[in-house]
């Protein structure tokens, strides 16, 4: 059986919906923060798959990804710091708890 | 003298506003006075030179073939629009009009500053505060009044005529402490600019259709065909007149606010709130006559226009009548002289209208007198007028008191201001061989010449003139004996205000005698002047009735003006309250502009235009009052809200591509 285009893409549109459900539905900042590397990896393997599928001859698709994963190792570790920091202010990673961000 | 020169009789009085203006404050106000003094008697010369060379010398391209020449000394492009079709041009023109009026501008100008001298002091000779400021304005009066004689087009005319306004405000508003003169100034200045409103539509409509400013091209030169122009554009109405017409009327009602006609007179009489020399000087000599000026000056033009003519003569009879009427019950003396004043500006309006130019000859004179008669009255008018008013100054200096039941009595005290008084209002009567008797001789054969109903008219009023001068005469200088207020009696004023009375009272005996005929015409060709001695006789009889009436009335203190003051009551008190004219226009400005116009308009800029503007910024206000509460704070609201957007962003985006 031969792996299609569809066949990586109903994968990755179900990881990035569940990242999405995880990002708004989970109260703890480091689920948060899990849910959003979903929805990322998801997006990376749809960067993979098109040129795959559609590109064979060109590697963008491919370097933009090993990119896009170096950058989330960096931007996690920035988050991590974020959340650390919030937690010593705050004692608490409860995203309902933390509501500063408003008029 | 070159002619060229003229340009330094501009100068001085501008570098004088401009150096007592801004350095004056820091000099000894002694000192200052003196440099003003010192500065108009330069000019003095400069213009008595220039308009001596003008008159009689020869070589510059005054005369040809007897007549009189405009010559252009300075000439520079101010502002140029619109190829050869928009030019203003700023410049200097000589003709026999504008160095008369040199001449008189700044002989009464000189004689203003050297009698404010000692009128600004107290009675010790401590100048007053403020004596920087009004030597720095009145040379800015003298200079913007020169400036606009020398005009040579109608666009630098209105530029100084605005600047005489602004002049004559801040003069009249000298004292500003005092609530009255701030009235008067401000009442001064809005009357004048309203009617400048008119002045400068008439402008735009004449040169549109003429197609220049220039004065000289008005009257022909650079092949300019000016009245080819006009009587062509004469064919288009407007409302039933012609568009020239229109045009020139409302030149002339600019003209009629300067110079105070019927019903734009109203500012004058309240202009007398500033210092006595002021109103010497501007509400009286120069200013007061610069509409006279403006219709001397498009002479050429109003003469095509008969319809403006008439209207000109019909408010200058009339304004001349009734400001008469009024000044025969004014009991303060400077509001008595103002009205005074009006009558003799209309007498010169009246006598600029009768006037004709076709140059035939009519009844034995050439048709040009009323214009010629017009200027005479206006040099020797502003030299005795001059006089009676820096005569009252010295009067009102001496008791502190512009009521004549204040005075009384005084010729024992101040005999030299009683005689210089005298003169002036001998000058005025037309009594020979004072300058009046000869200016308004010459006014009223031009009128009889109109036609025998205008001559009489101003014979009455000639005769009225007679009666009100000498009834103010006579409340001053005698009626009683004067009762003594305050610790000093009053007495004559120091040298520097009698002399200019003694010098003025000299050229209100001479004036009369200056051959004006050949001097000033409205061609400038000579014009033939005979005494026409059945009119002559005559108006020296209404005017020797008039002083008779006055004498038996208020020579000795008598109860004859009160009884005949109760016999017509409603009469005397009318005109003592200037046939509620003040009243009438109070009650227009109040009770219908205000109220039925300025009222509804604040109203609709109050509710119509400022509530659009209020509803704008409300609904603004509650809408984004109403949506605050979706940024709560919580990271994953926004999220959502982001996430529906995209995905309804995503669907629209869809259809729009599958629909389209």
């Amino acid at each position: 059986m031969d792996l299609t285009l569809l066949m990586y893409l109903i994968p990755s549109l179900i990881m990035f919906g569940c990242g999405v459900y995880g990002f708004i539905t989970r109260k703890n900042m480091i689920a948060m923060l899990i849910s959003l590397e979903l929805m990322l990896n998801s997006a990376d393997i749809n960067f993979v798959v098109f040129n795959r599928y559609l590109f064979p001859a060109q590697h963008e698709g491919m370097f933009f990804t090993l990119f896009a994963i170096a950058i989330a190792a960096a931007e996690t570790a920035v988050a991590i710091a974020i959340i650390i920091n919030v937690y010593r202010i705050a004692k608490n990673v409860d995203i309902n708890k933390i509501t500063k961000m408003k008029f | 003298m070159p002619l060229s020169s003229t340009i330094y009789v501009l100068a001085i009085p501008l570098f004088m506003f401009l150096f007592l203006g801004l350095v004056g404050v820091k000099m000894p106000r002694k000192i200052t006075g003196v440099i003003g003094v010192l500065g108009m008697a330069v000019t003095t010369v400069l213009a008595y030179a220039i308009a001596f060379t003008y008159f009689f010398g020869d070589g510059q391209g005054q005369m040809m073939d007897g007549v009189r020449q405009q010559i252009v000394t300075t000439d520079w492009t101010w502002l140029s629009f619109y190829a050869d079709k928009l030019i203003v041009r700023l410049g200097v023109l000589l003709d026999p009009i504008s160095a008369m009026m040199l001449v008189v501008i700044s002989t009464v100008s000189f004689m203003v500053h050297l009698y404010s001298l000692g009128y600004m002091s107290d009675h010790d000779g401590n100048p007053e505060k403020g004596f920087q400021r009004y030597y720095a304005d009145l040379a800015l009066f003298t200079f913007s009044m020169l400036g606009l004689v020398v005009s040579t087009n109608i666009f630098q005319m209105f530029i100084f005529f605005e600047m005489v306004g602004v002049s004559s405000y801040l003069l009249i508003g000298f004292y500003y402490g005092q609530q009255p003169a701030n009235h008067a100034s401000k009442k001064a200045f809005i009357v004048t600019r309203l009617a400048d409103l008119f002045f400068l539509i008439g402008i735009l409509i004449l040169s549109f259709y003429t197609e220049t400013f220039d004065f000289k091209e008005m009257m022909g030169a650079n092949g300019h065909d000016v009245c080819n122009a006009f009587t062509s554009a004469q064919g288009l109405t407007f409302m039933g007149c012609s568009v020239t017409g229109w045009a020139l009327t409302f030149i002339f009602i600019g003209g009629a606010g300067k110079s105070a006609m019927y019903p734009l007179h109203i500012w004058l009489p309240d202009a007398m709130e500033g210092p006595t020399p002021v109103s010497a000087l501007i509400h009286a000599a120069t200013m007061v006559v610069a509409g006279v000026f403006l219709v001397a000056r498009m002479f050429p033009l109003y003469v095509l226009e008969q319809g403006a003519m008439d209207i000109i003569c019909v408010v200058g009879a009339f304004t001349a009548f009734y400001a008469a009427a009024v000044a025969c019950t004014q009991s303060d003396i400077k509001r008595a002289l103002a009205f005074s004043t009006i009558s003799q500006i209309a007498f010169m309006m009246t006598s600029l209208a009768v006037s004709s130019a076709q140059g035939q000859l009519i009844g034995g004179h050439e048709a040009g007198l009323g214009y010629m008669a017009s200027m005479f009255h206006l040099f020797t008018h502003a030299m005795f007028k001059a006089l009676l008013f820096l005569c009252a100054g010295a009067i009102i200096h001496a008791v502190h008191s512009n009521e004549n039941s204040k005075m009384h009595g005084l010729h024992k005290y101040m005999p030299i201001t009683s005689i210089a008084f005298l003169i002036g209002c001998l000058a005025i009567a037309g009594i020979p061989p004072f300058a009046g008797f000869f200016s308004k001789d010459e006014i009223l054969v031009a009128c009889y010449e109109k036609g025998i109903g205008w001559g009489l008219w101003m014979s009455m009023v000639a005769g009225m003139t007679a009666f009100y001068m000498f009834r103010i005469y006579y409340l001053i200088f005698f009626w009683k004996k004067h009762e003594v207020h305050g610790e000093h009696a009053p007495k004559d004023q120091p040298w520097t205000m009698t002399v200019p009375l003694i010098v003025l009272a000299l050229i209100s005996c001479v004036a009369g005698f200056a051959p004006f005929g050949n001097l000033v015409t409205w061609d400038g060709a000579q014009l033939e002047t005979h005494m026409n001695w059945p009119i002559a006789g005559a108006s020296v009889g209404i005017a020797l009735i008039g002083i008779g009436l006055a004498t038996v009335m208020y020579w000795k203190e008598n109860p004859l003006p009160d009884k005949l003051a109760t016999m017509f009551r409603g009469l005397w008190t009318a005109s003592y309250k200037r046939f509620y004219m003040d009243e009438l226009y109070q009650f227009i400005t109040h009770k219908i502009i205000f109220q039925g116009i300025s009222k509804p308009i604040a109203w609709f800029d109050r509710t119509i235009i400022d509530g659009f503007f209020n509803l704008l910024g409300n609904v603004t206000n509650n809408a984004s009052w109403g949506i605050r509460k979706m940024q709560s704070g919580n990271v994953q609201g926004y999220v959502s809200y982001y996430i529906i957007g995209a995905v309804l962003l995503a669907a629209v985006t869809g259809v729009v591509i599958l629909c389209f």
